[in-house]
């Protein structure tokens, strides 16, 4: 993406919501965005996805999954089938379908509770859940809006630690975004903070530290201050 | 529950004490007890005459959600129509059913069909306009979801929309139970020879008050049981629309 520029109209007039809003991502790599509220940065995603076209600038990007902030699973459907959603969609017969979702099951530790519906699930696992259907979506890259923001913080911890686990199983080019700085130090390959409205990049911080990080680790924290300061 | 059965037993015994205290004539306002007495002395024709009207209410019903979830889905799928078609529905709503119900009982005989028309018409409204809602109502961030899963229009609409609507749908069709009862007696006093309208507009100049009362009563007592009917199926078929999401976190 170069120098992005995004406006739409809404009932208070027209909103700048990005712009000249860079940012690049190599495959396989988990790049995180922070930034303040209103920054554009779901508008970010949207131009990722394709779901929007930018009005200045260039949007270019592998065909991406969206997965939004809530787990917004389907009440009506079993744990499984929400998870199999995609394959659904592509037309996969169902059975066929739950097979190929069942060991993601196993790898996020939800094993047993594939035929559980969502209201039967905790907040961490629905997210879990939410997570397989957009691995199972097959796409090479994954947007992720604010995934964990509704978890309170220690199911978040154990949230940033299985995607962390999962992604190196099944590694994809990944756009986090997020409002949490130290959740995108501890995820992030690279942390891209952004201006307020219009957004655009203001500064990156690389994170060449090992996996897993702790969040207690003093490079952690200091790369954290780092990007807290670009931030103000 | 308990309240409400004591509520009513304190009404009744108001009606009664008024009836039986006032020297009102029976012909003009019977006691309940009288309406009791009517209910089982006329069981016969009550019976019978219930069964033709249920009849209609029933079918009148089934018309109404069919035409009812039909436009629904047109509508919400075409722009088009949402702009031609649901002006009409609405403006459907303000004709005054009373004057058109001999109209209509006129042209469609002296049967089954004009009941249905006249049912259908008062009921379907309710269901087309929850149903619409319920369509509408999809979170916006699952349609995006959705997009990006590649899902068509219709996949969309079968996968999220569709099955999101129906507690929508089933509250419209508790709200057409209510009104369904209403337009049959309605069809029923602009012609026809039975159905328990008919026999409430036969009582009346007889001086069967008590009747026509009795009549009422099972009635109401037929919109009830609809109404809690509905609400066990909902229960029993979307058990998922009946949980407080996310209680467990």
């Amino acid at each position: 993406m170069e120098a992005a520029g995004f406006s739409y109209r809404s009932r208070r007039g027209l909103v700048h919501a990005l712009g000249g809003m860079s940012l690049r991502a190599a495959p396989g790599e988990m790049v995180t965005v922070v930034g303040p509220s209103g920054c554009g940065k779901s508008t970010l995603l949207e131009l990722v996805c394709g779901l929007r076209s930018p009005d200045a600038g260039r949007v270019q990007a592998d065909p991406a999954v969206y997965m939004p902030q809530r787990d917004l699973l389907l009440p009506w459907s079993s744990a499984l089938d929400n998870a199999a959603l995609p394959l659904l969609v592509r037309g996969v017969r169902r059975e066929q379908a739950r097979a190929r979702a069942r060991p993601l099951f196993a790898e996020l530790g939800l094993s047993g509770f594939e035929t559980a519906m969502p209201h039967e699930l905790s907040g961490g696992m629905r997210q879990r859940v939410a997570f397989l259907r957009t691995l199972l979506a097959a796409k090479p890259v994954l947007a992720l809006d604010e995934p964990f923001a509704a978890l309170d913080a220690l199911t978040r911890a154990q949230a940033q630690a299985w995607l962390a686990d999962a992604l190196a199983r099944q590694p994809r080019t990944v756009i986090l975004v997020t409002h949490d700085v130290e959740e995108a130090v501890v995820l992030g390959d690279r942390v891209i903070v952004m201006s307020p409205r219009p957004g655009r990049d203001l500064a990156e911080v690389p994170v060449d530290l090992p996996r897993p990080r702790r969040r207690t680790d003093p490079a952690v924290v200091a790369l954290r201050e780092r990007a807290l300061e670009a931030l103000a | 529950m308990i309240r409400a059965l004591m509520l009513a037993v304190l009404l009744l015994a108001g009606w009664e004490a008024y009836a039986q205290l006032s020297g009102i004539d029976d012909f003009i306002l019977p006691a309940p007890t009288e309406v009791a007495a009517a209910l089982y002395a006329d069981r016969g024709v009550l019976w019978q005459n219930f069964q033709v009207t249920a009849a209609e209410v029933l079918l009148g019903i089934g018309v109404a959600v069919a035409a009812g979830v039909g436009c629904a889905v047109a509508i919400h799928l075409s722009a088009t129509l949402r702009r031609t078609a649901y002006p009409l529905l609405v403006a459907s709503q303000t004709i005054p059913i009373v004057i058109v119900a001999p109209l209509l009982v006129a042209w469609l005989g002296y049967d089954l069909a004009p009941k249905l028309a006249i049912v259908g018409l008062v009921c379907f409204f309710p269901v087309t306009v929850t149903t619409l809602d319920g369509l509408a109502g999809a979170d916006p961030d699952l349609r995006k979801l959705m997009r990006t899963l590649d899902a068509s229009r219709l996949q969309t609409f079968r996968r999220v929309e569709a099955p999101g609507a129906l507690p929508a749908l089933f509250s419209g069709a508790r709200i057409a139970v209510a009104v369904a009862v209403i337009g049959a007696v309605l069809a029923e006093q602009a012609g026809s020879s039975d159905g328990l309208g008919h026999l409430i507009l036969q009582a009346i100049p007889q001086f069967q008050t008590a009747r026509a009362y009795a009549a009422v009563v099972v009635l109401s007592a037929f919109a009830i049981a609809l109404f809690a009917g509905l609400r066990l199926a909902e229960r029993r078929l979307l058990p998922w629309a009946h949980r407080s999401e996310g209680a467990v976190t």
